[in-house]
């Protein structure tokens, strides 16, 4: 080991961050960049399933609500480029390596949204289980990104409290509002499961990950946590629980549960799942939309600093 | 209160409801299809803000009301023929050009309408006009720069916003509309005297369209009739998709 590897391990190992300006192994770099921008992308790309609601949310509160969430995520993006930048990569290449295939997002926004309470099930499980990875998260190894987590996790608490209730609101509601909600927890449960990633033992990047403490926790434990706090707050709603096996475990003093579909989770990560050529396409045409936009301003900026500085001569 | 007067607060406070659920629903719908994320969330604050608006507005509706209905009931439960809210909220998003226009327009509107509204003698509306104005100093500072900007800036940005401002001129007239129950209002120190504004928002928006670049239109057509429910095709559009889940399932609670 160089002096400085030596250095950058005690840090590590006393749990000191690493800030922007100290000496970092490439390949950390190559995580952080590949883990932050991947967290950034998905809140973007998250803002698509739920905005698609933000027109038809059935009342005013409700609809209130959903804009200032998908602006939080908005907001999340933002922080999470910023944080990425910090290690020497611009945002619009991560835009582009976005929009060409080459960095990816979250599986959970490749499914469909289709009724309202989708809305509420994502701001329930796919905000609950992204709190239990970004708390763990909040003691990551790289400053810029456990302070950007500190912060989003406090948002973050509030949507899932927002879902829940929505969720609740329904689970307690009429027949046909019941029967929603019912459909919608069947269909997020497993791919929420599936945000926590493969098998640990399947899991490409996860040891260096989480020997440089990039990552904190194990992706199966961290499942394990999810599955374990979900159970009682589907108990609450009085609906059923759509994992036939889920059954405490005295000895673990966990919940054991199905296996789950890892055909559908590849194919997904893979680009063939409900959406993900739809999520694509409506990032690049806004992009492209925006384009005229963004040429206005530049143009804009340079005529009023051409102006200036014939003033100042 | 006499009931000629509530009646016409009644119908006043819709108006203004329905003036700011339509414009803030339209905001909305740039959510995730802005240039840049910044003004992602930027079109998020001012549709929250609107939307905040006509929930306040329908609040006291339904208070005056007193009839069992609440804010909801107004914004999910009238046809566009009872919607009462000027044609230019309604117009859709268009181009990024377009919707800055309309919302330069809307915005020098209310920065000239809020301050007369706070002298109201109606104590819940003057409170909500207070709120507002806060609001409208921001969106105002954020449509002029943004038409500064798209006017002054490329050949192309130019002609989108020129376009822009010429397809929504004949829109702008209604806005310095009175009718009876207006008058009404005014002459009682409760509503705003509208057609006084004209004058000070031409004066802005002439300003501000001349220092990027633009020409103000000179045609003088004017399309009317939001106050009396004689819409564009556009808000039946709207409405259908505003209204569809909420009326899917009648008497749900959300």
């Amino acid at each position: 080991m160089t002096p400085e590897e030596q250095n950058f391990m005690r840090k590590i190992e006393a749990e000191e961050k690493i800030e922007p300006k100290d000496w970092m192994p490439a390949q950390y770099r190559k995580n952080l960049i590949r883990q932050i921008s991947q967290h950034a992308h998905s809140e973007v790309i998250g803002m698509q399933p739920e905005g698609n609601y933000i027109t038809r949310a059935p009342s005013l509160r409700r609809k209130a609500v959903l804009i200032s969430k998908v602006q939080d995520e908005a907001g999340h993006g933002l922080y999470l480029y910023s944080a990425a930048e910090t290690l020497g990569i611009s945002r619009s290449e991560m835009i582009e390596q976005l929009q060409s295939g080459k960095a990816k997002y979250s599986s959970i926004f490749n499914y469909p949204v289709l009724t309202w309470a989708d809305v509420a099930a994502i701001g329930w499980l796919v905000d609950g289980a992204a709190i239990v990875n970004q708390v763990s998260l909040q003691r990551t190894s790289y400053g810029p990104y456990s302070r950007g987590m500190i912060r989003i996790c406090k948002e973050e608490s509030f949507h899932q409290r927002q879902g829940y209730k929505a969720m609740l609101s329904l689970a307690k509601g009429s027949p046909e509002q019941k029967a929603m909600a019912q459909d919608a927890l069947n269909r997020f449960y497993w791919p929420a499961l599936m945000m926590f990633g493969p098998h640990d033992s399947d899991s490409a990047h996860s040891q260096k990950s989480m020997e440089w403490k990039i990552k904190r926790e194990t992706n199966d434990d961290l499942r394990q946590k999810f599955v374990d706090q979900t159970v009682k707050q589907i108990e609450v709603l009085g609906l059923e629980h759509p994992d036939q096996a889920i059954k405490w475990n005295e000895e673990r003093g966990h919940y054991d549960s199905s296996d789950l579909n890892w055909d559908e989770f590849w194919s997904v990560i893979n680009g063939n799942g409900h959406c993900n050529r739809q999520r694509v396409e409506h990032h690049i045409a806004a992009h492209d939309e925006g384009e005229w936009v963004r040429d206005a301003i530049t143009a804009y900026n340079e005529k009023k600093r051409a102006k200036k500085a014939q003033h100042a001569a | 209160m006499s009931e000629a007067i509530k009646a016409a607060t009644l119908e006043y406070t819709t108006r203004l409801g329905d003036d700011s659920v339509v414009l803030g629903h339209r905001i909305s719908e740039w959510i995730s299809y802005g240039p840049f994320l910044e003004e992602d969330i930027a079109y998020g604050n001012v549709s929250l803000d609107y939307i905040g608006r006509a929930r306040m507005f329908y609040t006291y509706a339904a208070e005056l009301a007193n009839d069992g209905r609440d804010e909801d009931d107004f914004a999910y439960m009238r046809n566009d023929r009872e919607y009462r809210n000027l044609l230019l909220m309604e117009m859709p998003k268009g181009d990024f050009a377009y919707s800055q226009v309309r919302q330069l327009f809307a915005d020098v509107y209310y920065t000239y309408l809020l301050p007369e509204l706070l002298k109201s003698k109606d104590e819940t509306l003057s409170a909500i006009a207070a709120k507002a104005i806060k609001e409208t100093k921001y969106h105002l500072r954020r449509s002029r720069d943004w038409v500064l900007r798209l006017g002054d800036g490329t050949e192309e940005s130019h002609k989108r916003t020129q376009k822009a401002v010429d397809a929504l001129w004949g829109y702008t007239h209604e806005l310095f509309d009175m009718d009876e129950t207006e008058q009404l209002l005014a002459d009682a120190g409760i509503g705003v005297d509208v057609s006084r504004l004209r004058d000070a928002w031409l004066a802005k928006v002439t300003e501000i369209l001349t220092e990027a670049t633009l020409t103000l239109p000179t045609e003088e057509w004017a399309v009317r009739g939001g106050r009396i429910g004689y819409h564009t095709e556009n808000l039946g559009h709207m409405l259908t998709e505003m209204q569809i889940v909420h009326r899917s399932f009648p008497g749900c609670k959300w």
